[in-house]
Protein backbone atom coordinates (compact mmCIF):
# COMPACT_ATOMS: atom_id res chain seq x y z
CA UNK A 1 0.00 0.00 0.00
CA UNK A 2 0.98 3.64 -0.27
CA UNK A 3 2.10 5.69 2.68
CA UNK A 4 -0.84 7.97 2.02
CA UNK A 5 -3.09 4.93 2.70
CA UNK A 6 -1.22 4.28 5.92
CA UNK A 7 -1.84 7.85 7.01
CA UNK A 8 -5.52 7.47 6.27
CA UNK A 9 -5.93 4.13 8.04
CA UNK A 10 -4.22 5.39 11.18
CA UNK A 11 -5.67 8.93 10.99
CA UNK A 12 -2.05 9.91 11.38
CA UNK A 13 -0.53 13.36 11.35
CA UNK A 14 2.53 13.71 9.11
CA UNK A 15 5.33 15.60 10.87
CA UNK A 16 7.88 15.45 8.09
CA UNK A 17 8.07 13.90 4.62
CA UNK A 18 4.62 14.99 3.41
CA UNK A 19 6.02 15.07 -0.15
CA UNK A 20 7.05 11.40 0.03
CA UNK A 21 3.64 9.84 0.75
CA UNK A 22 3.36 8.42 -2.77
CA UNK A 23 5.93 5.79 -1.83
CA UNK A 24 4.89 2.15 -1.50
CA UNK A 25 5.44 0.18 1.69
CA UNK A 26 5.41 -3.63 1.78
CA UNK A 27 6.05 -4.57 5.37
CA UNK A 28 5.90 -3.19 8.87
CA UNK A 29 7.12 -3.88 12.35
CA UNK A 30 5.82 -2.72 15.71
CA UNK A 31 8.53 -2.52 18.32
CA UNK A 32 9.75 -0.47 21.28
CA UNK A 33 13.08 -2.22 21.44
CA UNK A 34 15.67 -0.87 18.99
CA UNK A 35 17.90 -3.88 19.76
CA UNK A 36 15.25 -6.11 18.20
CA UNK A 37 14.69 -3.81 15.25
CA UNK A 38 18.42 -4.00 14.50
CA UNK A 39 18.42 -7.77 14.84
CA UNK A 40 15.23 -8.80 13.07
CA UNK A 41 13.82 -6.23 10.67
CA UNK A 42 14.32 -6.56 6.94
CA UNK A 43 15.01 -3.34 5.12
CA UNK A 44 12.51 -0.79 3.87
CA UNK A 45 9.90 -1.76 6.43
CA UNK A 46 7.76 0.77 8.22
CA UNK A 47 8.38 1.10 11.95
CA UNK A 48 5.62 1.66 14.49
CA UNK A 49 6.99 2.51 17.91
CA UNK A 50 6.14 3.97 21.29
CA UNK A 51 9.79 4.72 22.02
CA UNK A 52 10.76 8.35 21.73
CA UNK A 53 14.39 9.35 21.40
CA UNK A 54 16.89 10.24 18.62
CA UNK A 55 18.11 6.64 18.43
CA UNK A 56 14.77 5.64 16.91
CA UNK A 57 15.57 7.80 13.87
CA UNK A 58 19.18 6.67 13.77
CA UNK A 59 18.17 3.02 14.00
CA UNK A 60 15.73 3.60 11.15
CA UNK A 61 18.51 5.17 9.10
CA UNK A 62 20.85 2.20 9.66
CA UNK A 63 18.13 -0.28 8.72
CA UNK A 64 16.98 1.68 5.65
CA UNK A 65 13.60 2.10 7.29
CA UNK A 66 11.95 4.97 5.45
CA UNK A 67 8.98 5.62 7.70
CA UNK A 68 8.62 5.92 11.47
CA UNK A 69 5.20 6.22 13.08
CA UNK A 70 4.99 7.17 16.74
CA UNK A 71 1.94 5.66 18.45
CA UNK A 72 -0.35 6.69 21.31
CA UNK A 73 -0.25 10.32 20.29
CA UNK A 74 3.42 10.75 21.07
CA UNK A 75 4.93 13.75 19.34
CA UNK A 76 8.68 14.00 18.86
CA UNK A 77 10.42 17.30 19.56
CA UNK A 78 11.86 19.57 16.87
CA UNK A 79 15.32 18.04 17.18
CA UNK A 80 14.03 14.58 16.35
CA UNK A 81 11.85 15.83 13.50
CA UNK A 82 14.76 17.88 12.09
CA UNK A 83 17.04 14.88 12.23
CA UNK A 84 14.51 12.73 10.37
CA UNK A 85 14.06 15.41 7.76
CA UNK A 86 17.81 15.53 7.09
CA UNK A 87 17.85 11.77 6.62
CA UNK A 88 14.75 11.76 4.37
CA UNK A 89 12.80 9.71 6.88
CA UNK A 90 9.06 10.20 6.97
CA UNK A 91 7.64 10.73 10.46
CA UNK A 92 4.00 10.44 11.47
CA UNK A 93 2.14 10.28 14.75
CA UNK A 94 -1.10 8.44 15.46
CA UNK A 95 -3.34 8.43 18.52
CA UNK A 96 -3.82 4.65 18.35
CA UNK A 97 -1.75 2.46 20.68
CA UNK A 98 0.87 0.13 19.18
CA UNK A 99 -1.19 -3.06 19.20
CA UNK A 100 -4.23 -1.45 17.61
CA UNK A 101 -2.26 0.50 15.01
CA UNK A 102 -0.36 -2.64 13.99
CA UNK A 103 -3.61 -4.62 13.80
CA UNK A 104 -5.27 -2.02 11.61
CA UNK A 105 -2.42 -2.04 9.09
CA UNK A 106 -2.22 -5.83 9.13
CA UNK A 107 -5.93 -6.15 8.51
CA UNK A 108 -5.63 -3.72 5.62
CA UNK A 109 -3.10 -6.06 4.01
CA UNK A 110 0.30 -4.82 5.10
CA UNK A 111 2.51 -7.85 5.78
CA UNK A 112 5.01 -8.36 8.53
CA UNK A 113 8.81 -8.34 8.32
CA UNK B 1 45.45 3.76 -4.49
CA UNK B 2 45.83 4.33 -0.74
CA UNK B 3 43.09 3.20 1.58
CA UNK B 4 40.70 5.85 2.82
CA UNK B 5 41.09 6.33 6.56
CA UNK B 6 38.67 8.05 8.90
CA UNK B 7 38.99 8.80 12.59
CA UNK B 8 36.20 9.70 15.03
CA UNK B 9 36.01 10.48 18.73
CA UNK B 10 32.98 9.10 20.52
CA UNK B 11 31.58 11.03 23.44
CA UNK B 12 30.55 8.62 26.19
CA UNK B 13 28.26 11.04 28.02
CA UNK B 14 25.83 11.88 25.29
CA UNK B 15 23.52 9.06 24.32
CA UNK B 16 21.53 11.32 22.01
CA UNK B 17 24.43 11.62 19.54
CA UNK B 18 25.52 7.98 19.80
CA UNK B 19 25.59 6.49 16.32
CA UNK B 20 26.22 9.74 14.45
CA UNK B 21 29.60 8.41 13.31
CA UNK B 22 28.01 5.27 11.90
CA UNK B 23 25.64 7.56 10.06
CA UNK B 24 28.59 9.49 8.58
CA UNK B 25 30.34 6.30 7.49
CA UNK B 26 27.16 5.00 5.92
CA UNK B 27 26.85 8.18 3.85
CA UNK B 28 30.51 8.03 2.87
CA UNK B 29 30.23 4.41 1.66
CA UNK B 30 27.19 5.38 -0.37
CA UNK B 31 29.11 8.22 -2.01
CA UNK B 32 31.98 5.86 -2.75
CA UNK B 33 29.57 3.56 -4.58
CA UNK B 34 29.71 0.45 -2.39
CA UNK B 35 26.85 -2.03 -2.87
CA UNK B 36 23.75 -1.62 -0.67
CA UNK B 37 24.50 -5.00 0.87
CA UNK B 38 28.01 -4.02 2.01
CA UNK B 39 26.75 -0.65 3.25
CA UNK B 40 24.01 -2.28 5.26
CA UNK B 41 26.37 -4.77 6.90
CA UNK B 42 28.88 -2.08 7.88
CA UNK B 43 26.19 0.33 9.07
CA UNK B 44 24.40 -2.14 11.34
CA UNK B 45 27.54 -3.70 12.81
CA UNK B 46 29.25 -0.34 13.39
CA UNK B 47 26.13 1.21 14.90
CA UNK B 48 25.76 -1.69 17.37
CA UNK B 49 29.42 -1.33 18.33
CA UNK B 50 29.20 2.46 18.62
CA UNK B 51 26.13 2.19 20.86
CA UNK B 52 27.95 -0.39 23.01
CA UNK B 53 30.86 2.02 23.41
CA UNK B 54 28.51 4.64 24.79
CA UNK B 55 26.25 2.50 26.97
CA UNK B 56 28.86 0.12 28.35
CA UNK B 57 32.21 1.85 28.09
CA UNK B 58 32.07 5.65 28.31
CA UNK B 59 33.06 6.33 24.71
CA UNK B 60 36.41 6.12 22.96
CA UNK B 61 37.54 6.40 19.37
CA UNK B 62 36.83 4.77 16.05
CA UNK B 63 39.13 4.19 13.07
CA UNK B 64 37.68 3.23 9.73
CA UNK B 65 39.86 1.87 6.94
CA UNK B 66 38.21 1.59 3.55
CA UNK B 67 39.65 -0.21 0.54
CA UNK B 68 37.89 -1.50 -2.58
CA UNK B 69 38.16 -5.06 -1.19
CA UNK B 70 36.92 -4.55 2.34
CA UNK B 71 35.81 -2.13 5.05
CA UNK B 72 37.49 -2.40 8.44
CA UNK B 73 36.21 -0.62 11.55
CA UNK B 74 38.14 -0.53 14.82
CA UNK B 75 36.47 0.72 17.97
CA UNK B 76 38.67 1.30 20.99
CA UNK B 77 37.24 2.23 24.37
CA UNK B 78 38.60 2.79 27.86
CA UNK B 79 35.69 1.06 29.54
CA UNK B 80 35.56 -1.75 32.09
CA UNK B 81 36.36 -4.54 29.62
CA UNK B 82 34.32 -7.70 29.05
CA UNK B 83 34.93 -10.40 31.70
CA UNK B 84 33.53 -13.31 29.66
CA UNK B 85 33.41 -12.75 25.91
CA UNK B 86 31.79 -16.12 25.18
CA UNK B 87 28.92 -15.25 27.49
CA UNK B 88 28.64 -11.73 26.07
CA UNK B 89 28.33 -13.20 22.58
CA UNK B 90 25.20 -15.15 23.54
CA UNK B 91 21.87 -13.80 22.36
CA UNK B 92 19.99 -12.27 25.26
CA UNK B 93 22.98 -11.75 27.55
CA UNK B 94 23.12 -8.16 28.72
CA UNK B 95 24.34 -6.21 31.71
CA UNK B 96 22.62 -3.02 30.56
CA UNK B 97 21.04 -0.84 33.24
CA UNK B 98 17.34 -0.08 33.44
CA UNK B 99 18.05 3.40 32.12
CA UNK B 100 19.58 1.91 28.97
CA UNK B 101 16.63 -0.46 28.59
CA UNK B 102 14.22 2.45 28.80
CA UNK B 103 16.10 3.94 25.85
CA UNK B 104 15.29 0.87 23.76
CA UNK B 105 18.57 -1.03 24.07
CA UNK B 106 19.96 -3.78 26.26
CA UNK B 107 18.37 -6.89 24.77
CA UNK B 108 21.72 -8.61 24.43
CA UNK B 109 21.46 -8.74 20.66
CA UNK B 110 24.27 -6.38 19.65
CA UNK B 111 27.31 -8.67 19.63
CA UNK B 112 25.47 -11.60 17.93
CA UNK B 113 24.21 -9.09 15.39
CA UNK B 114 27.72 -7.77 14.73
CA UNK B 115 28.85 -11.35 14.15
CA UNK B 116 25.99 -11.93 11.74
CA UNK B 117 26.69 -8.86 9.62
CA UNK B 118 30.48 -9.07 9.39
CA UNK B 119 32.98 -11.45 7.83
CA UNK B 120 35.27 -11.03 10.79
CA UNK B 121 34.64 -9.91 14.35
CA UNK B 122 37.65 -9.71 16.65
CA UNK B 123 37.38 -8.58 20.25
CA UNK B 124 40.32 -8.02 22.55
CA UNK B 125 39.54 -6.84 26.03
CA UNK B 126 41.34 -6.20 29.27
CA UNK B 127 39.47 -5.85 32.55
CA UNK B 128 39.68 -2.30 33.87
CA UNK B 129 41.50 -1.09 30.75
CA UNK B 130 39.12 -1.30 27.83
CA UNK B 131 37.97 -3.16 24.77
CA UNK B 132 39.01 -3.17 21.13
CA UNK B 133 36.39 -4.35 18.66
CA UNK B 134 37.44 -4.96 15.07
CA UNK B 135 34.82 -5.44 12.37
CA UNK B 136 35.62 -6.47 8.81
CA UNK B 137 33.15 -6.61 5.94
CA UNK B 138 34.51 -7.99 2.67
CA UNK B 139 33.34 -6.75 -0.70
CA UNK B 140 32.23 -9.81 -2.62
N1 LIG C 1 32.54 -2.13 24.70
C1 LIG C 1 32.12 -2.84 25.76
N2 LIG C 1 32.67 -2.65 26.98
C2 LIG C 1 32.26 -3.35 28.05
N3 LIG C 1 31.30 -4.30 28.00
C3 LIG C 1 30.71 -4.53 26.81
C4 LIG C 1 31.08 -3.83 25.63
N4 LIG C 1 30.34 -4.30 24.61
C5 LIG C 1 29.56 -5.25 25.12
N5 LIG C 1 29.77 -5.41 26.46
C6 LIG C 1 29.13 -6.40 27.36
O1 LIG C 1 28.56 -7.44 26.58
C7 LIG C 1 27.14 -7.52 26.82
C8 LIG C 1 26.44 -7.93 25.54
O2 LIG C 1 26.57 -6.90 24.53
P1 LIG C 1 25.47 -6.79 23.39
O3 LIG C 1 25.80 -5.65 22.52
O4 LIG C 1 25.32 -8.13 22.75
O5 LIG C 1 24.14 -6.53 24.22
P2 LIG C 1 23.65 -5.17 24.91
O6 LIG C 1 24.46 -4.03 24.44
O7 LIG C 1 23.60 -5.39 26.38
O8 LIG C 1 22.16 -5.06 24.35
P3 LIG C 1 21.76 -4.64 22.84
O9 LIG C 1 23.00 -4.64 22.01
O10 LIG C 1 20.77 -5.66 22.40
O11 LIG C 1 21.15 -3.29 22.94
C9 LIG C 1 26.77 -6.15 27.33
O12 LIG C 1 25.58 -6.16 28.09
C10 LIG C 1 27.99 -5.79 28.16
O13 LIG C 1 27.96 -6.46 29.41
MG1 LIG D 1 24.76 -3.71 22.38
Amino acid sequence: MKLSDVREILSAEVLTGEELLDKEVHSACGCDLMSDVLAFVKDRALLLTGLMNPQVIRTAEMMDIETVIFVRGKKPDEAIIGMAKMKDIIVMTTDYPLYIAAGMLYKAGLGNV
Amino acid sequence: MDNLKLHYDVNGDDFSVAGENSSKVKKMLKQLGFSPDVIRCVAIAMYEAEINMVIHANGGFIDVDISPERVKVELQDKGPGIPDIEKAMQEGYSTASNRVRELGFGAGMGLPNMKKYTDELNISTEIGKGTLVELIVNVK
